[in-house]
């Protein structure tokens, strides 16, 4: 693929094309650029999976299983009763057309397909020809469509091209919810082996070693110490903390991303040096490794499958309490899929600061704490000394992750955070944040390099907002919550709005942190020298 | 062709009672018998769907939220678009049904020169859905004029308050004006719009044009053609007595406002006019966001193949050991 220049990317037309909408064509060979590549067939097989082989879009015949029609229609029939939201949502749509321009996709492609409305409708038209009379008798008048093999690449296209994100829901009049239909449709893609291996390689990774990363055990140990002796060099304080520690008052699961690669390893600097200086009796787990769940990008099923873990690890360990960092579509699970699938945790306790004292009754059942609602909670009752000159370098605005803000609405936990960790936070336009957040583009298993333009495309409405604090304030820093950003945003902004760094909250936080003993700090976390401090040692 | 379509259906929708009743005298058929076999449609079927949606199980508790969380006490959270309470729920649906509330946050994004998006409000469409289900809803009140003898005082007040301006004789009734206005909106951006073009199916441009039959033929029954009230009162009282009787000087047009009102109740049940009952039980909607705070039981949770910490210790003892970590077997 040649690759296109951000002048050449937003040549967006927007008007219709002539095809009617329901011919399901689609030339992947043409289009190479905006998918993802199918999944080997050894994570397929490894995860009992069906119909491993191998096979790629641009093929004409995608080896489907011969009976696949009668498999998806079954599939279809069984969601439509074990899921109110998948019939209510088939139902009820009017196609106000209020969903077309909320989907980052629609306005980074232009492709009618990526109107909210139309991505549920692909489902739809099948749904009515198969399900209701109306569509039985009428066909095509009524809206309804036969499940041809054109259509299911078609949903293999659109629906791995959907950031399950929720915006649109948020704008629907009935709260129709295409990630809901998103994940019912990909459940039943999955049904007869079309799935991407962006997504599965993850998902059998963590099902063997317990994270994505496909990190064992000793490895894991490793990387922590790595980072440890990292934020020696920077703070001078030496962290120790323990894995797989029984007897720990608290089990702190992390998405893996933030111990394996830059920018995430900041952040976990940040989390360890935030717990030394509290003395916080915490343990890691090689075994619960993963906060993240890949699952939530394959099927419910799987997201229980990976998400055992956490509350299997606590109980084994005899932790009190679970704190998670930050991570977006972690907490969508954690918030609301772990209670139901694998709870309620009768063997732990309602989790207590034992900093502040603070009970936080709304983790009373699933007895899990979002780390900047622990930090926030410290902040308020001022258990924190905070040097904010030392973020001076920074001027920060926040990305509201797309699940903490629409599924959960931990919106000002973060901004409470940053806001004292930082002296320059600049908010971006009201449309692009808060619960109307932009999405990276790159979330539900589509942050792969082969699916780079519409990463680019999808992620244009979050870079415009960056860049339209960047030239009114100078904002050099964006923050975020969650791992899966701080991967994509930062090619995100590489393409569309360079000079600008991808940060995680409590790497922020640990800048500033003034911690008892530690070294007169000259750089951030990252190495690079403090406003006022360059190229001199000298610390008051 | 989805508009040629519901162009032809609506065409004969109104042919057919002129002609049946104009021509045939089938004024029992039209005046009676669709009329309540349209009714027997609307509740069965209306109660069937709803029960169809309800005996689905919600399994997870997936509101969208859209505000801050009630999490510490001393950050305020937003009651109503992320309620935690059945009270806030409550209170979300009422803004949803009654004031269209997830309508109104509608914005229209725009690609600029320079490659910049940049977001307006945009409140049409809110404006007119509003306006055309505010002033269905008052007509439909006012009609109970017809049904009940005495009428009753509620439906008279909301009568003068909809004539309000006093102007013509008959009385103009505001919500006459604007619910055609709302449908002329709601239709014209269905043509107008290249996108909503699209994406319209005869399913959407259908249930306007009934719903443009309905209003038309009453206004003019009400202001252009002289029609025998006491007639029409005489029949809807039979109607709903379960007495019929079809009282002669009726004219064609009335039996075509009354067959296009069969039609739409008969319709709604089976299309997306169903969403009046459905928009009660979206699950993103209904639901308080206390996922961490209460359990939530889902009715199917199965038991699923998972990986052990005792399976995962086995795969990697040697790996576990030489790195120093604890073990559960040495």
């Amino acid at each position: 693929m040649e690759k296109k220049t951000p002048e050449q990317l937003v040549q967006i037309d927007y008007r219709p094309p002539k095809r009617d909408w329901m011919d399901p064509t689609i030339d992947f060979e043409a289009r190479r650029g905006t998918w993802s590549y199918p999944a080997a067939a050894k994570n397929l097989k490894y995860l009992g999976f069906p119909n491993p082989r191998e096979w790629s879009p641009t093929d004409a015949d995608w080896k489907l299983p011969p009976n696949w029609q009668e498999i998806i229609r079954e599939g279809f029939r069984e969601r439509l009763e074990k899921y109110r939201s998948l019939r209510l949502f088939m139902d009820i749509c009017v196609r106000c057309g209020a969903c077309a321009d909320k989907c980052h996709f629609f306005i980074g492609s232009g492709d009618p397909k990526n109107m909210p409305v139309l991505r549920a409708e692909l489902l739809r038209s099948i749904y009515r020809n198969d399900f209701t009379t109306v569509g039985k008798v009428l066909g095509k008048v009524a809206g309804a469509r036969e499940l041809t093999a054109e259509v299911l690449k078609e949903w293999y296209y659109y629906f791995y091209q959907c950031t399950e994100c929720r915006r649109c829901s948020v704008f629907c009049p009935y709260g129709i919810d295409t990630a809901e239909v998103t994940m019912l449709a990909r459940e039943l893609l999955n049904l007869v082996g079309l799935n991407i291996n962006w997504v599965m390689e993850p998902v059998a990774n963590c099902h063997r070693t317990g994270n994505h990363l496909g990190i064992q055990p000793h490895t894991f140990k490793d990387n922590v110490e790595f980072l440890c002796d990292e934020l020696e060099s920077v703070t001078g304080v030496r962290v120790n903390p323990s894995i797989n520690r029984k007897g720990a008052e608290i089990l702190f699961v992390v998405p893996s991303a933030d111990y394996f690669a830059d920018p995430g390893i900041y952040t976990f600097m940040g989390y360890l040096l935030l717990f030394e200086y509290l003395g916080l009796d915490y343990t890691l787990s090689a075994y619960a490794s993963e906060g993240g769940n890949f699952g939530l990008f394959t099927s419910h099923e799987t997201i229980k499958r990976l998400n055992y873990k956490i509350y299997a690890e606590a109980k084994r360990l005899g932790v009190k309490w679970l704190l998670g960092g930050e991570c977006g579509h972690m907490w969508r699970v954690l918030h609301q899929y772990m209670d139901t699938m694998n709870g309620p945790p009768e063997f732990l306790e309602v989790p207590v600061s034992p900093i502040t004292g603070t009970r936080f009754d709304h983790a009373a059942s699933t007895k899990m704490v979002h780390i900047c609602e622990f930090t926030a909670d410290l902040l308020h009752h001022g258990k924190l000394v905070l040097d904010p000159s030392r973020n001076d370098h920074v001027r920060v605005t926040f990305h509201d992750s797309c699940n903490p803000s629409r599924a959960m609405g931990l919106l000002e936990e973060p901004r409470i955070c940053l806001k004292a960790a930082c002296n320059n936070f600049f908010e971006m336009p009201e449309n692009t944040i808060r619960e109307q957040t932009f999405c990276c583009g790159g979330g539900a298993g589509l942050g792969n390099d082969e699916n780079m333009e519409m990463r680019l495309r999808g992620g244009l409405p979050r870079a415009n907002a960056v860049k339209f604090v960047r030239d009114r304030h100078g904002v050099n820093t964006l923050a975020c919550i969650c791992a899966i950003d701080r991967a994509v945003l930062t090619t995100l902004m590489e393409f569309w709005v360079p000079e600008v760094t991808v940060a995680g909250v409590h790497e922020l936080v640990a800048n500033a942190l003034v911690v008892p003993g530690e070294k007169p700090r000259t750089t951030d976390l990252r190495g690079r020298p403090l406003a006022g401090k360059e190229g001199s040692a000298d610390v008051v | 062709m989805a508009l040629l379509a519901s162009i032809v259906l609506i065409g004969l929708l109104v042919a057919l009672p002129w002609i049946g009743v104009g021509a045939l005298g089938l004024g029992w058929v039209f005046g009676v018998a669709v009329p309540y076999l349209a009714a027997v449609v609307l509740v069965v079927g209306l109660v069937l769907r709803v029960l169809r949606w309800a005996r689905a199980p919600v399994p997870f508790r997936v509101p969208t939220t859209c505000g801050q969380q009630r999490s510490l006490p001393w950050i305020k959270s937003a009651r109503l678009d992320n309620p935690s309470t059945a009270w806030g729920v409550v209170g979300r649906m009422f803004l949803e049904v009654v004031a269209f509330r997830s309508l109104f946050r509608n914005t229209r994004a725009q690609l600029v020169e320079g490659g910049k998006t940049v977001y307006g409000p945009d409140k049409w469409l809110w404006a007119g859905a509003l306006a055309f289900h505010a002033s269905f809803l008052a007509i439909f009140v006012r009609h109970y004029r017809f049904f009940v003898e005495p009428v009753p005082a509620v439906v008279g007040w909301l009568q003068s308050l909809d004539g309000f301006f006093q102007v013509g004789v008959p009385v103009v009734f505001v919500t006459d004006v604007v619910i055609l206005a709302g449908l002329g909106f709601l239709f014209g951006r269905r043509l107008l719009d290249p996108r909503l073009r699209y994406i319209s199916l005869a399913a959407d441009y259908l249930p306007l044009l009934i719903l443009g039959g309905i209003a038309v033929s009453g206004v003019l029954l009400r202001y252009f053609v002289k029609t025998d009230t006491v007639a029409v009162k005489d029949l809807a009282i039979s109607l709903v007595t379960f007495a019929p009787t079809v009282p002669a000087g009726l004219s064609p047009l009335f039996f075509v406002h009354v067959f296009l009102v069969s039609v739409l109740f008969a319709y709604l049940p089976f299309s997306k006019l169903s969403h009046l009952a459905g928009v009660f039980l979206s699950p993103t909607r209904n639901l308080a966001n206390n996922n961490r705070r209460r359990h939530h039981v889902n009715p199917w949770n199965a038991p699923v193949e998972v990986h052990t910490y005792a399976q995962w210790e086995e795969e990697f003892h040697d790996k576990i050991k030489a790195a120093g970590l604890p073990l559960e077997r040495e």
